[in-house]
């Protein structure tokens, strides 16, 4: 079992990790069918050791922040193993964000460094909000000869001479700032300690070990906690390897199977239910005889597999285990619910798909489904450290998910009251509702909070999207979750709904009705509302004219949704 | 070579195709994850199929954000 309890930081432990796998190769880049990079433990350290040594000699030091806005490649990691190694703070941010967004969170982080891609920089460097921020380093990889960089500098020539000195930290420093959402209005900017990841580590090691010569597809965004986990810190302080794809089109990454012999991949529940799809369609393809061999070799890897994953399902279902590469032993799933009926089937091939239940704020994860046995109408048990509550339970002994334990962030950056409503006596309050069955494991069924969760793993809350119908010809507007307003037991197919109250005597016209569509379309897909519900009566306000959502939402409820919410 | 407006009529005319939709029902300012009810998985697919009819590579970040045919166009102009 994996030992950290040496360690005092991330960097440490990475450290450490690059002298004694030295020889392994720990990373693999790929961009459709042509191998970029592979490199060992030793070339990382070779790369990363000399951007260590310029950022110090920037004046970068202990507790400084730097920023990484970049898709999924060697330079993300070279560039937070250099950030830990000067002991630094990282805040990772997605690339998928618009330029305002990520110059809003950047501002909110106190970030002097940041780290990013030519075609990221070249849609930031223009942006407006570029001047408000505290951003004073820019480094740019993979920029064209001839590039404007508009004041940054090139990474690939941010090289020091001689070795930098490594920065200790101690376990309760801010190892990174993770924004669990808030770009539309208030940040919410995790902290998270050192002792946050070494201990989410070890609890998720237990389970789900890692060793060199493991191979680890990474396909989720390297800014997301169970990408930094499982694809870099996880994976690093074990000797394994990662496979970056720069191109995520379908047929590279059926391909990247075979081609490395992938061990492990995250990936969210859209994708599975995609390739669940695929799998499906090509089984119904079968000529009828074969089809019929195939449905009795899966129903008997059922019966043999149906207390525990058994490495027989390799030999009686071996043409689906070489598609993806014979070596697979788990499909890590993650960032939104996943529904039973696709972990069994994947179960069922002897694929066995780990899903679990996490929170930004409570590290990678709450609890994971350990496969002893396997249960796919669970989120699984709390991992070994984690306590896990259910606060206030109905009849029906669902309430409120509260958890307590060394992976629950320290709080949320300049915000002491957002983190007072969120961390109380120590128990962090999820927002979701569940229940244990009589197993100990944890079913999720609901949510308690004003947000959805998309397929793809996108967070939405509504307020921040709210900006976007701004100056809506309407007296007021508020945005919500559809669940939040009328709670259902479910964690999918969640929806946004946009609450108007018209001015006295103003229709609901065919013109207002192209406007919100109109301003709905300027939204991200996922983050767009899909209805409108009309009110005839003021918004109940605090008196300093906030809207008070909760209020207005009880009001909601009364409503009966299948006729209030109108199509747009 | 192509002008942008030819272009343009190819990947529509492509999009049309792909989805199995009648001739026409697709406009350049059409955003398609709205109009064509796809995902961004869906949406590679289709951008894999773009690729090999115009012969070019065009790389995940460049497509990054766009989600209607023009833009998707003009994208593909530039790189042809």
């Amino acid at each position: 079992m994996l030992d950290l309890a040496k360690y005092q930081s991330v960097g440490a432990a990475l450290k450490d990790a690059l002298d004694r796998f030295a020889r392994e190769v720990c990373l693999i880049e790929a961009d459709r069918e042509r191998e970029k990079e592979r490199l060992t433990y030793r070339d990382f350290k070779e790369r990363a050791h000399p951007l260590a040594k310029a950022l110090q000699d920037a004046g970068f030091s202990a507790g400084n922040r730097a920023s990484i806005i970049m898709t999924n490649q060697s330079k993300w990691l070279i560039s937070a193993y250099a950030v830990f190694f000067a002991g630094g703070a990282l805040v990772p941010l997605d690339y998928k964000l618009t330029p305002d967004e990520q110059w809003q969170l950047l501002k909110h982080s106190g970030a002097t460094i940041l780290i990013t891609e030519y075609p990221v920089w070249r849609q930031l460097s223009v942006s407006a909000g570029r001047a408000s921020a505290s951003v004073q380093t820019v480094l740019v990889t993979e920029a064209p000869s001839n590039a404007e960089l508009a004041g940054a500098k090139r990474w690939e020539e941010f090289r020091g001479q001689g070795e930098p000195a490594f920065v200790p930290r101690n376990r309760s420093d801010t190892a990174c700032i993770v924004y669990s959402s808030g770009t539309g209005g208030r940040p919410k900017g995790c902290m998270m300690t050192h002792e946050n990841y070494l201990e989410q580590c070890v609890a998720l090691t237990s389970l789900y070990p890692f060793w060199p010569g493991v191979r680890y597809l990474s396909i989720l965004p390297t800014n997301h906690a169970i990408d930094f986990m499982v694809g870099f810190f996880g994976l690093f302080t074990c000797g394994a390897a990662v496979v970056h794809l720069r191109t995520l089109r379908p047929e590279y990454v059926r391909e990247a199977f075979p081609k490395y012999k992938i061990t492990y991949v995250s990936l969210v529940p859209l994708v599975l239910k995609n390739l669940q799809k695929g799998l499906q369609a090509r089984f119904a393809a079968l000529p009828r005889g074969k089809r019929k061999v195939f449905n009795a070799l899966v129903a008997i890897n059922k019966m043999l597999t149906k207390s525990r994953p058994w490495r027989i399902s390799r030999l009686l279902l071996k043409q689906v285990h070489e598609a993806f590469g014979g070596e697979l032993r788990a499909i890590i799933v993650g960032g939104a619910f996943t529904e039973p009926q696709t972990l069994q089937f994947f179960y069922d091939l002897g694929i066995p798909v780990a899903n679990g239940y996490g929170l930004t704020e409570a590290g990678t994860a709450i609890t994971v489904n350990d496969l002893r046995p396997f249960r796919a109408d669970t989120v699984g048990k709390p991992l070994p450290g984690m306590e896990v509550r259910i606060m206030n339970p109905a009849s029906d002994g669902v309430g409120e998910v509260a958890v307590r334990g060394k992976t629950v962030m320290a709080g949320y950056l300049n915000d002491p009251e957002l983190t007072a409503e969120t961390i109380v006596d120590g128990w962090l309050m999820t927002g979701d509702l569940g229940k244990f069955d009589k197993h100990g494991h944890l079913q999720l069924s609901g949510r308690k909070k004003n947000m959805i969760v998309t397929e793809e793993g996108k967070n939405i809350y509504p307020e921040d999207i709210e900006s976007v119908f701004e100056g809506l010809p309407v007296k007021e507007f508020c945005v919500f979750a559809a669940n939040y307003i009328w709670p259902k037991r479910s964690m999918t197919g969640e929806r946004l709904v946009l609450a108007l109250h018209l001015e006295q005597g103003q229709p609901y016209s065919d013109e207002l009705r192209r406007e919100i569509n109109v301003r709905n379309q300027r939204l991200l897909n996922y983050k767009r509302i899909h209805g409108v519900v009309l009110l005839e009566e003021d918004f109940p306000r605090t008196a300093s004219l906030k809207i008070r959502r909760n209020v207005l939402a009880e009001g909601l409820s009364k409503l009966d949704s299948a006729t209030a919410v109108l199509p747009l | 070579m192509r002008t942008l407006e030819q272009t343009t009529q190819e990947v529509l005319n492509l999009a049309t195709k792909h989805f199995q939709l009648p001739a026409g029902s697709l406009a350049p300012e059409d955003d398609f994850f709205k109009k064509l009810g796809i995902d961004s998985l869906q949406t590679l697919e289709m951008l894999s199929r773009l690729e090999n009819h115009f012969g070019i590579e065009l790389p995940d970040y460049e497509v990054q954000g766009v989600s209607d045919f023009k833009t998707l166009a003009e994208r593909i102009q530039s790189r042809l």
